[in-house]
């Protein structure tokens, strides 16, 4: 590897570039790493020091956690099954919701009326508390699969209806002006210059959205307990049956759900926004 | 494409005689009650630049839209004697998710010209103003300076015989836009199109055009119109000279006079 790379390259470029690389992993990671083990020395402080014995089971210490939870397979193989119920529901979730919320707010932008129809409800759908809807949406759809779905998306729509409208009304008006000036037409309008100018604020909506739609699909596990157990579903098991370490283990495995899903959609705005100005990038995040 | 500027022919029209935009008794009064401009008449004739200099909120962006159709003068009218227009805005108003070149595309994709054809078009007018080699930036990878070629570009794609400018190099340093102005030129004496530029600048003004128009303060009147004598090609040593020292002191206390 690294012969191949000297015989196309200076060495001392090289090495020059990968010394301020690992500088730059060590600054960046280094913070954290500390913050890291601090947490993990409070967690054995609080298992050994703070609680006896007989009350251990409330903060395992982490390496039962990690024994436990992680290296026992059965116990680790039911976990990853239910992380991939739940992914599986809340990325569905997030792709009706996307789909929706996009068509809406596009709807909304394109006429006053519309957007006077409809966007107070939308503002309702938000403050709904959809806790209070599981009961009836279960009534009407049953306990499964589909009303995971059904709540994860309703919550979820939300932000990208709100962020995307954002983005396609505030396009600069010397924009407009020069597509007026071309006379261009509500579509090349909307195709050419609302939906990329509103783009910073899409991803920032759909970001928002995939966090929610995991959360979404995590409480919606607790209420439908039909069809294959989701993360939500293990945890009230674990609960009720005192397993704490593999309920440590499970809240870590959908929390780290939550962080990849965050993670992929930073990637992928950084990778559209790429070549836009830096205040493109501000807005967006 | 590279005769004189005074000798192009232009396509004949019915109507107004020689000239290829006018203002007749265009008058300006905003919903809100502004009175931006009052009663505006003024041709413009091929192959003529005319710069506008005025007060800060006179109404010249305002007349340059009702020139151009973004806005509908409340009085008056505007004869306009060819559908080739072009409009450069105060900012260059680039769309930052284009390269330089799918930008300087941008209007004849909106008029739906032929790819190939378009294409072509970007390339002349790229060269023209100088970007040729950054037409895959993007345009925050460029300067100010390189930004307004690139807007200049875009409008030139569209090769006007009316050109709008709404101080297009106001942001822009000394150097660079006395540079600018000078590329402005050369493009104006082989493109040989009409003219409005607005400026704060004066000097600008005269460097530029064969007439000045200085309006009065809100409601904008056009209170004097200075020719510009001097013969293209002007080369930058013409901003030192007396003949152009005393003409901009002219138009400056016309200006000032119109000021209150
Ligand atoms: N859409 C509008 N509604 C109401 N008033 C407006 C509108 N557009 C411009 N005005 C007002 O009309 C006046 C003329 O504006 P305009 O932009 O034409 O001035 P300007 O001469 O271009 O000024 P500047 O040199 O600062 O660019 C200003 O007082 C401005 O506030
Ligand atoms: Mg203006």
């Amino acid at each position: 590897m690294t012969s191949i790379i000297a015989t196309m390259a200076p060495a001392e470029p090289v090495t020059f570039a990968r010394q301020a690389r690992m500088r730059g992993y060590v600054t960046m990671g280094g913070p954290p790493l500390i913050v890291f083990a601090l947490f993990v020395a409070v967690w054995y402080l609080i298992s050994y020091g703070l609680l006896s014995e007989r009350r251990r089971f409330l903060l395992p210490p982490p390496h039962d956690v990690v024994s436990v939870g992680f290296l026992d397979w059965h116990n680790f193989a039911e976990i990853l099954a239910g992380l991939g119920s739940t992914a599986a529901i809340s990325l569905a979730g997030f792709a009706i919701a996307g789909t929706i919320g996009f068509t809406l707010a596009v709807v909304m932008s394109q006429s006053v009326a519309m957007e006077r129809s409809f966007y107070p409800y939308a503002v309702a759908l938000q403050t709904l508390p959809v806790l209070a809807m599981t009961p009836l949406v279960g009534l009407w759809f049953g306990f499964d699969t589909f009303s995971r779905i059904l709540i994860c998306s309703i919550l979820a729509l939300f932000p990208i209806i709100t962020n995307t409208l954002f983005g396609l009304k505030s396009v600069e008006p010397s924009q407009r002006d020069l597509f007026d000036l071309m006379k261009a037409g509500r579509w090349t309008r909307l195709w050419r210059l609302e939906i990329p100018a509103a783009l910073p604020n899409i991803l920032t909506g759909l970001r928002i959205s995939g966090g929610l739609s995991v959360i979404g699909a995590i409480v919606a596990d607790f209420f439908f307990r039909q069809g294959d157990p989701g993360i939500g579903r293990l945890l009230d098991i674990y609960r009720a049956s005192l397993e704490t370490e593999r309920l440590y283990a499970a809240i870590i495995c959908s929390s780290l759900l939550g962080l990849a899903l965050f993670l992929t959609n930073t990637l992928i705005s950084r990778h559209v926004l790429r070549n836009w100005h830096a205040s493109a990038h501000s807005k967006s995040s | 494409m590279t005769e004189g500027a005074t000798t192009v022919a232009v396509r004949p029209t019915e109507g107004a005689a020689r000239s290829l935009l006018a203002f007749r008794g265009v008058e300006m009064v905003f919903p809100n009650g502004v009175h931006a401009v009052d009663t505006v008449d003024m041709d413009i004739a091929p192959g003529e630049f005319v710069s506008l200099v005025g007060p800060s909120g006179c109404g010249k962006s305002t007349l340059l839209r009702i020139a151009s159709g973004l806005a509908r003068p409340t009085a008056g009218e505007v004869v306009l004697n060819t559908g080739h227009i072009a409009y450069v805005f105060q900012d260059p108003t680039l769309l930052p998710w284009r390269t330089v070149r799918q930008n300087v595309e941008l209007c004849n994709q909106l008029k739906k010209l032929p790819k190939a054809e378009r294409a072509e078009k970007a390339r002349q007018a790229i060269e023209m103003v100088g970007l040729a080699g950054f037409e895959n930036r993007h345009p925050n990878q460029l300067s100010g300076g390189m930004r307004m070629r690139a807007s200049l570009a875009r409008a030139l794609t569209l090769e006007p015989e009316v050109f709008l400018f709404d101080e297009p190099f106001g942001a822009i340093d000394e150097i660079t836009r006395e540079r600018l102005n000078s590329e402005l030129l050369r493009i104006f004496r082989t493109r040989a199109f009409a003219g409005v530029f607005v400026t704060h600048s004066i000097a600008e003004a005269v460097f530029l055009s064969t007439r000045v128009a200085v309006m009065s303060a809100r409601p904008g009147r056009i209170i004097g119109e200075f020719d510009v004598p001097f013969p293209y090609p002007r080369e930058p040593e013409l901003r030192s000279t007396p003949e152009f020292a005393a003409l901009t002191g002219e138009i400056g206390r016309c200006l000032r006079s119109g000021a209150q």
